[in-house]
C-alpha cells in the first residue's frame, strides 16, 4: 500500500539494480525501449502523412503542367543538388556509425560521430541558402515578385496558344513528346505555371530544412548527453530514434531531389 | 451498509495539492481532469456562437446580427466544436482516464508527452481565442478556397495556426494510446480481453495518427498561399481549389470519425453494463470499429459531389460511403441483442445510451441520403445537411461523452451526482435536441440554404422550433455543470464500483491512486463477463 503514495523507493525492493533510465511505469527496459521504437515509427508515419499532401498536390500539378515542372526544374542547378544528395546520404552513414558506437559501449565515438552528423547537415543547409539565395536573384520566388525570365533557350520557343490558364491546366504531355520539341504552354502560361513548380519547390524544401534544423538542434542534446555519459550498451534509446529521424529526413530528400531537379533533363 | 463507504485517505487528487502538482504531472489522470475542464470552457465558448446562431435565425429577417458578424458566429462555432471540443472530447478525457486502468497499467506509455499534449493544446486553444478576440473568421470551419487564400480579410491565418497546433496534440495523444495498448497491457489482458471501449480508441488512434498529419500539411499550403502569395489553390494561377477540398476532406471526412468511434466505445460499456450481459457478438463489434476506420478514410469525396469531381469518381465514393453504414449498423443490432432478456436498469448513464441509439441511428440513415448522388444534389448546403451532422456530432458523440462522463464520474471523483438532476438532464437534453435539431431535416429539405442570416418567411415555424429546442438542449447541458459540481462536496461517497459494471477499472478504489493498481493485476477471465460478477447492491440515491 505504502508504494502508492512513497514514490521514491517503491522500486528496487525486487531488483536493487533497477537501470536509472528505467520510468516507474515500465516494467523492464526491453518493454520501455519497444514502446519507443514503436512510438516512433508511428510518429514517421504521420510524418509520411504530413509530406505526402505535397506529393499529392505535385503530381496533379506536374500532370496538368509538365511542361512547366520541365521548364523550371531545369533552371535548378543540378551540381548543388547532388552535392547535398551526397552530403545527406553520409550523414546517414556517420548517424548510424553513432548508433553503432552508443551500443557498443563507445563514448567518445559516439559524440564524435554525432558531431560529425551535425556538421554534414550543416553543410547541407549551407548549400541550400545558396540556393535560395540564387532564386531570389532570378525572381524565382512566387509571391509579388515573380518573374519567369525567358533567359533560358527552350522557353522562347513557347507555341503561343493563347489559351486561358484557369481550368484549361489539363497541358498534355504526350502533345509534346518529340526532342527539342516545342512547348504546349505560352509565355504567360509558364510565368503562372511554373510559379506553381516553385510555390511547391520552396514548400517542400522548406518543410524539409525545416526537419533538418530540428534534427540537428535534437542531435545536439544527444551529443551532450552521449557527452555525459547517460548512454550505455543497456539504454541508448534516445540516440536509435533520433538516428530513425534523421535517417527519415534523409529519404524525404531522396525523393524531393530527383522530383526536382530531374523532371526532363537532357 | 451507506456509512461504511468512505473516500479512501490516498487517491491521486490529493498526491499533492500545489499548482505545480497539476501543472507539471505526468499522471494520466490529472491530465484528463485539466483537459476536462479545458473542453468545458471551450464547448461553452463555441456554444454561444451557437445561440448566437439560432438568435439570429429566430426571426426571418437579419436583424439581430450582421451578415459579417453571422459568417463568424457559425465559423467560430464549428472551429471550436470540431477542433477544440469534439476531436478531444472522448479521447483526452475519458480514454486517457481510462486506458491504462482498464488494460490494467499505471500509466500511459509516453506520461510526458501526454502532458506536452495538454500544453500543445492550449497554445492551439489561444491562437484561436485570439483569433476570435482580434474579429474572428468567416470562412466557414472548412476554409474552402480560394475565399480564404484570398477574399477574406478576417483572421484566417491565426485561427489556421491555432488549429495546426491542436492538431499535434491530437496526433500525440493517438500515438500514446496506440503504444499504450500495444505494448502496456497487463498479463493475461489478450487482444480479444480488451473492453470494447479500448478498441474504439485503437481505432480512433490510428485515424488521428494517419489522418491529422494531412489538414496539417493542408494548413501549412493555405497559410503559404494567403501569407506568401503562392498559387497553388488559385485558379486564376492555374492552381486548383478543389485539391485543397480534397486534401481538407481527406482528414476532416475520417475526424467525423475520431468524435463518433470513441462514443461506439463507451456506448458499448454503458448497455453491456446495464443490461447486466456479455456485449452480443464481442470480435464484431471490435473489428467493426476498425473497419469504420478503415472505410472513413475512403469516402470523403461525397462531400464535394457538387464540386466538379467526374461523375465516376462520384459513384464510386457515393458506394463506399454507403459501406461505412455496415460496420456501423453491425454496433446497432448487436447493441439491441445484448439489451435483449438483459436486466436492463435506468440509471443516468443508460438513459444517454438509450439516446444515443436512437439519434445516432437517425444521423446515420440520413448520412446514406447524402451519400446517393441525385438527392445529394438536391440537399447539399441545406439544413438537412446541417441537421444530419449534427445528429451525429451532437446526437452522437455528446451524447456518448456525456454517457461516458456520468458512468465514469464517481470513478474519477469518488462521489456520485444527483440521479434525480441528472436524468432530467439526459431527458431535457433528448428533447431538446430532437426539437432542435429535426425541424432543420425538413426545413432543408424544402430548400432553405445553410450559412445565411436571413430566409423566406413560411421557414419561421419550423426556425422558431429549432431556437426553442436549442434553448431546453442548452439548459440540458449547464444542469450537469452545476450537479457534477455540487456532488464533488455533497455528494455521496460511490465506493469503487457504484454501478456493479466488470471492468478491471472497477477494481480500484475511487479515487484511484496515482499509480492506479496497488499490484499489477492479472487477467484470467473474459471481459464482461456479468455471469460470474457478484451483483453487490448498488449505492444510489
Amino acid at each position: 500500500m505504502s508504494n502508492a503514495v512513497v514514490h521514491a523507493d517503491s522500486h528496487g525492493q525486487a531488483h536493487a539494480a533497477h537501470h536509472p533510465a528505467l520510468q516507474h511505469h515500465f516494467d523492464t527496459m526491453g518493454q520501455q525501449k519497444e514502446a519507443a521504437v514503436i512510438g516512433m515509427w508511428v510518429f514517421l508515419l504521420t510524418e509520411i502523412l504530413f509530406f505526402g499532401g505535397l506529393f499529392m498536390a505535385y503530381m496533379l500539378y506536374r500532370t496538368w503542367y509538365f511542361d512547366a515542372f520541365a521548364e523550371a526544374s531545369r533552371s535548378l542547378d543540378i551540381f548543388w543538388g547532388a552535392l547535398n544528395t551526397a552530403v545527406l546520404i553520409a550523414s546517414s552513414l556517420t548517424m548510424a556509425m553513432a548508433v553503432r558506437c552508443a551500443q557498443v559501449n563507445k563514448r567518445m565515438a559516439t559524440v564524435n560521430w554525432l558531431i560529425l552528423t551535425m556538421i554534414l547537415g550543416a553543410v547541407f543547409l549551407g548549400v541550400k541558402v545558396i540556393e535560395y539565395s540564387d532564386k531570389f536573384e532570378h525572381h524565382h520566388v512566387p509571391g509579388l515578385n515573380y518573374k519567369w525570365a525567358a533567359e533560358h533557350p527552350s522557353t522562347a520557343l513557347g507555341a503561343g496558344a493563347p489559351a486561358p490558364v484557369a481550368g484549361a491546366g489539363h497541358a498534355e504531355p504526350a502533345a509534346a513528346a518529340a526532342p527539342h520539341r516545342e512547348l504546349s504552354l505560352s509565355p504567360e502560361q509558364l510565368q503562372l505555371t511554373t510559379q506553381i513548380y516553385f510555390s511547391l519547390y520552396f514548400t517542400m524544401t522548406g518543410l524539409h530544412a525545416l526537419h533538418m534544423i530540428i534534427g540537428i538542434g535534437l542531435m545536439s542534446v544527444i551529443t551532450w548527453m552521449a557527452w555525459k555519459g547517460k548512454f550505455d550498451a543497456e539504454y541508448y534509446t534516445p540516440v536509435e530514434m533520433s538516428g530513425l529521424y534523421w535517417h527519415f529526413v534523409d529519404i524525404v530528400w531522396i525523393f524531393l531531389f530527383p522530383l526536382l531537379y530531374l523532371v526532363e533533363r537532357p | 451498509m451507506l456509512d461504511k463507504l468512505k473516500i479512501p485517505e490516498h487517491h491521486y487528487l490529493n498526491n499533492g495539492h500545489s499548482l505545480k502538482s497539476w501543472l507539471l504531472t505526468k499522471d494520466h489522470k490529472r491530465i484528463a481532469i485539466m483537459y476536462l475542464m479545458s473542453i468545458s470552457v471551450m464547448f461553452f465558448i463555441g456554444g454561444l456562437f451557437g445561440v448566437g446562431i439560432r438568435l439570429e435565425l429566430a426571426t426571418p429577417q437579419g436583424d439581430f446580427v450582421s451578415a459579417d458578424t453571422y459568417n463568424k458566429f457559425f465559423t467560430m462555432h464549428g472551429v471550436i466544436m470540431v477542433f477544440f471540443f469534439l476531436i478531444p472530447s472522448i479521447p483526452a478525457v475519458l480514454g486517457n482516464f481510462l486506458i491504462p486502468p482498464m488494460i490494467g497499467a499505471k500509466d500511459l506509455a509516453f506520461p510526458r508527452i501526454n502532458l506536452i499534449s495538454l500544453y500543445i493544446y492550449w497554445i492551439g486553444g489561444i491562437f484561436t481565442l485570439y483569433a476570435m478576440i482580434a474579429g474572428g473568421v468567416d470562412t466557414g470551419w472548412t476554409f474552402y478556397t480560394p475565399y480564404s487564400a484570398t477574399g477574406s480579410n478576417t483572421n484566417v491565418i491565426p485561427t489556421a495556426i491555432g488549429i495546426f497546433i491542436a492538431g499535434f496534440s491530437s496526433i500525440l495523444t493517438g500515438l500514446n494510446f496506440i503504444v499504450t495498448i500495444h505494448r502496456m497491457r497487463a498479463p493475461g489482458m489478450t487482444w480479444f480481453r480488451l473492453p470494447l471501449f479500448v478498441w474504439a480508441h485503437y481505432a480512433t488512434s490510428l485515424v488521428q495518427v494517419l489522418g491529422t498529419p494531412v489538414i496539417a500539411i493542408t494548413i501549412v499550403m493555405l497559410a503559404v498561399e494567403r501569407g506568401f502569395g503562392f498559387g497553388i489553390f488559385d485558379p486564376a494561377r492555374g492552381g486548383d481549389p478543389v485539391l485543397f477540398q480534397h486534401l481538407f476532406w481527406f482528414y476532416s471526412h475520417p475526424a467525423v470519425y475520431i468524435m463518433i468511434l470513441p462514443a461506439l466505445g463507451v456506448q458499448s460499456e454503458l448497455i453491456s453494463t446495464f443490461s447486466r450481459k456479455r456485449i452480443f457478438g464481442y470480435s464484431f463489434v471490435a473489428f467493426s470499429s476498425l473497419a469504420i476506420a478503415v472505410f472513413g478514410f475512403i469516402v470523403w469525396a461525397h462531400h464535394m459531389f457538387v464540386a466538379g469531381i467526374s461523375t465516376y469518381a462520384a459513384m464510386v465514393f457515393s458506394f463506399l460511403s454507403f459501406s461505412v453504414a455496415i460496420p456501423s449498423a453491425v454496433k446497432t443490432f448487436n447493441w439491441s441483442a445484448t439489451l435483449y432478456k438483459g436486466a436492463i436498469s435506468f440509471e443516468t448513464p443508460m438513459l444517454y445510451a438509450y439516446g444515443f441509439m436512437g439519434l445516432f441511428a437517425i444521423g446515420g440513415l440520413t448520412g446514406l441520403f447524402l451519400a446517393t448522388l441525385g438527392l445529394d444534389v438536391h440537399v447539399h448546403d441545406t439544413y438537412f445537411v446541417v441537421a444530419h451532422f449534427h445528429y451525429i456530432m451532437v446526437g452522437g458523440a455528446i451524447m456518448g461523452y456525456l454517457g461516458g462522463l456520468h458512468f465514469w464520474w464517481p470513478k474519477m471523483t469518488g462521489r456520485m451526482y444527483s440521479e434525480f438532476f441528472s436524468k432530467v438532464s439526459a431527458i431535457m437534453v433528448f428533447v431538446g435536441f430532437n426539437v432542435t435539431f429535426f425541424p432543420q431535416f425538413v426545413v432543408g429539405y424544402l430548400g432553405m440554404p445553410r450559412r445565411y442570416h436571413s430566409y423566406p418567411d413560411e421557414f419561421q415555424v419550423l426556425n422558431v422550433m429549432s431556437s426553442a429546442g436549442a434553448t431546453v438542449l442548452g439548459l440540458g447541458y449547464v444542469l450537469p455543470v452545476i450537479y457534477f459540481l455540487w456532488s464533488l462536496k455533497y455528494g455521496q461517497v460511490a465506493g469503487p464500483n457504484p454501478w456493479g459494471a466488470s471492468g478491471l477499472e472497477w477494481q480500484m478504489q475511487s479515487p484511484p491512486l496515482t499509480e492506479n493498481f496497488v499490484e499489477t493485476p492479472i487477467v484470467n477471465t473474459e471481459p464482461y463477463e456479468y455471469e460470474h460478477v457478484v451483483v453487490k447492491e448498488k449505492h444510489l440515491v
